[in-house]
């Protein structure tokens, strides 16, 4: 029989900022299947963006992470990444379409420059967002639920397998936030593999799978039913003992 | 044509100076846009005042190979280089390595350099060999003694600067936008940021002959500054620095010939923060935000 190769295996995570800081998370395990949904919940601080990022290479970490059963080196252009609202420069001048373009780089060629097919392609992933009227607008000038599909749409460029998204429903308008569920449910239908940091427990059974619930380490996994416990909520939202 | 023959025997210095401190606007508005953008506008503070010690070093090392009298240009800007390399290397590293913040690491690494560079000047000064006389316009800059070679030297950093940029800028604007997504999509970070770096050295160290060391940290800021008021487009943003950079050094040569033979370095950033104040106020006048 074929082992089934997972989108995204993570062993033993653990993660400190530097070596004489205390460890911001401790030893994570977890597995996401292919074409689910996986919500990461948890308090303020609880290390939901480090854990993303640690498993994105983008902080250093301890332990093993494993992208379709192999290094982030080797899955670069399948891996898409939404980071929070609050990292992002929104004076910077550039537009949606920039941003969208971004998506295309690696396909585009790094030494190469963008031609008139490549903005074509990126207007047809703003109009899977509803922005197609707003691509030439500075990004700062949206709105924040057109920023976050901005976003949304810079990663369907880049046509990739698994989704990380840190946060994408925080600031967003309704609209926004029934246009990007009812997206994740259009990936996940085309065999996509999301991670989805979200704020809220009350929707949780509706739009997850699979549920990660963190306060530095991992409080509990499994079926939004089976890991939002009422005990579980209580261990993950009350104070940590030192 | 014709015009253009007059200028260049009629005014053959004049047209020089106007030429090579225009390429160098240019070439420093355009590296300027992507400090800017990338917040790091304090960093070419700390890479200029590391020039210093450069010029220091190479001065007496062209004085011991017996070249020049100790004023071989060649081995003066590639000794800068290197100290400028350093200079941002160690704020790279104090950032990296400590829990001090980087205006913090420019700050110090700045100063060191600068103390540094004056120590070896002044003992230059001291010692009894070599041609001093003019060592330091490095300091404050000197467009008088601008000829032919420094326009070819000028020139041919310009179309390097240009086409660098050129090349890289959708790499060079997804590092500044968007570190951490550049580096998931597979740029090479380190590369990129290097090839930044080298720009800004190269763009630093032909001007400090020219504009001199502290004057060079404003045309590299100003020009772009000024350009981002106009314009919500990075592309068009870079190529406004441009244009106000060359602009600025024109009409600071001017003015600076033309009224009491005034210092062109201070001229040229007069000139160009003048061009910053009045895009503010028509800014402002406009109502838009600034």
């Amino acid at each position: 029989m074929d082992k089934v190769i997972s989108p995204l295996s993570v062993e033993g995570l653990s993660c400190r900022y530097t070596k004489q800081e205390s460890y911001a998370l401790r030893d994570i395990s977890f597995t996401a299947h292919t074409g689910t949904i996986t919500g990461v919940l948890g308090p303020n601080g609880a290390g939901k963006s480090t854990f993303l990022k640690s498993i994105l290479d983008l902080l250093p970490h301890e332990g093993n992470v494993k992208f379709f059963g192999d290094t982030i080196e080797e899955n670069r252009q399948k891996i898409a990444y939404i980071p929070q609202r609050s990292s992002v420069d929104w004076d910077f001048p550039v537009s949606a379409l920039d941003v969208c373009l971004m998506g295309l780089y690696p396909r585009i060629g790094w030494l190469k420059r963008i031609r008139k097919t490549h903005k074509e392609e990126a207007m047809h992933y703003l109009e899977k967002v509803k922005l197609q009227d707003f691509a030439h607008r500075q990004i700062g000038a949206l709105s924040g639920g057109q920023q976050q599909r901005v976003f949304m749409a810079r990663a369907l460029a880049q046509k990739a397998d698994l989704f990380l998204l840190d946060e994408p429903m925080a600031g967003v308008d309704q609209k926004t936030q029934t246009l990007l569920f009812r997206l994740f449910k259009d990936l996940k239908m085309q065999g996509k593999t999301m991670l989805i940091i979200h704020h809220n427990l009350q929707a949780a059974s509706e739009h997850f799978d699979h549920i990660l619930l963190l306060n530095q380490v991992l409080i509990s996994q499994g079926t939004p039913e089976n890991a939002l416990s009422q005990d579980s909520i209580n261990r993950a939202y009350s104070p940590i003992e030192a | 044509m014709d015009i253009l023959t007059n200028l260049l025997t009629e005014h053959y210095n004049a047209t020089i100076v106007f030429m090579a401190t225009a390429l160098l606007g240019l070439s420093a508005g355009l590296v300027g846009c992507f400090l800017v953008l990338r917040k790091q506008a304090l960093i070419s503070d700390a890479v200029t005042h590391a020039t210093l010690p450069g010029i220091g070093i190479g001065f007496i090392l062209s004085l011991q190979l017996g070249l020049n009298d100790g004023k071989f240009l060649p081995l003066l800007l590639l000794c800068s280089a290197a100290t400028a390399y350093l200079g941002a290397r160690s704020v790279q590293y104090i950032t990296n390595n400590t829990r001090l913040s980087p205006d913090t690491a420019i700050a110090s690494v700045m100063s060191f350099f600068y103390g540094l560079g004056l120590l070896l000047l002044s003992i230059i000064q001291n010692i009894d060999a070599g041609n001093k006389a003019g060592l330091n316009s490095f300091l404050l800059g000197q467009v008088s003694g601008l000829r032919i070679d420094n326009l070819i030297l000028l020139g041919a950093v310009s179309l390097i600067v240009v086409c660098l940029v050129i090349l890289n800028f959708k790499n060079l604007r997804l590092l500044c936008f968007d570190k951490n997504y550049a580096s998931l999509l597979g740029l090479k970070i380190k590369a990129t940021e290097n090839l930044l770096l080298l720009l800004m050295i190269l763009v630093i160290c032909t001007g400090l002959k020219t504009v001199g060391l502290i004057m060079i940290i404003a045309l590299l800021i100003i020009p772009a500054i000024t350009a981002r008021l106009w314009t919500d487009r990075s592309e068009i943003m870079a190529a406004l620095a441009a244009f106000f950079g060359a602009i600025s050094c024109i009409g600071g040569v001017y003015i600076s010939s033309a009224l009491y033979d005034l210092p062109t370095g201070s001229t040229i950033v007069l000139f160009a923060f003048s061009l910053f104040t009045v895009s503010l106020i028509i800014r402002i006048i406009r109502g838009t935000n600034v």
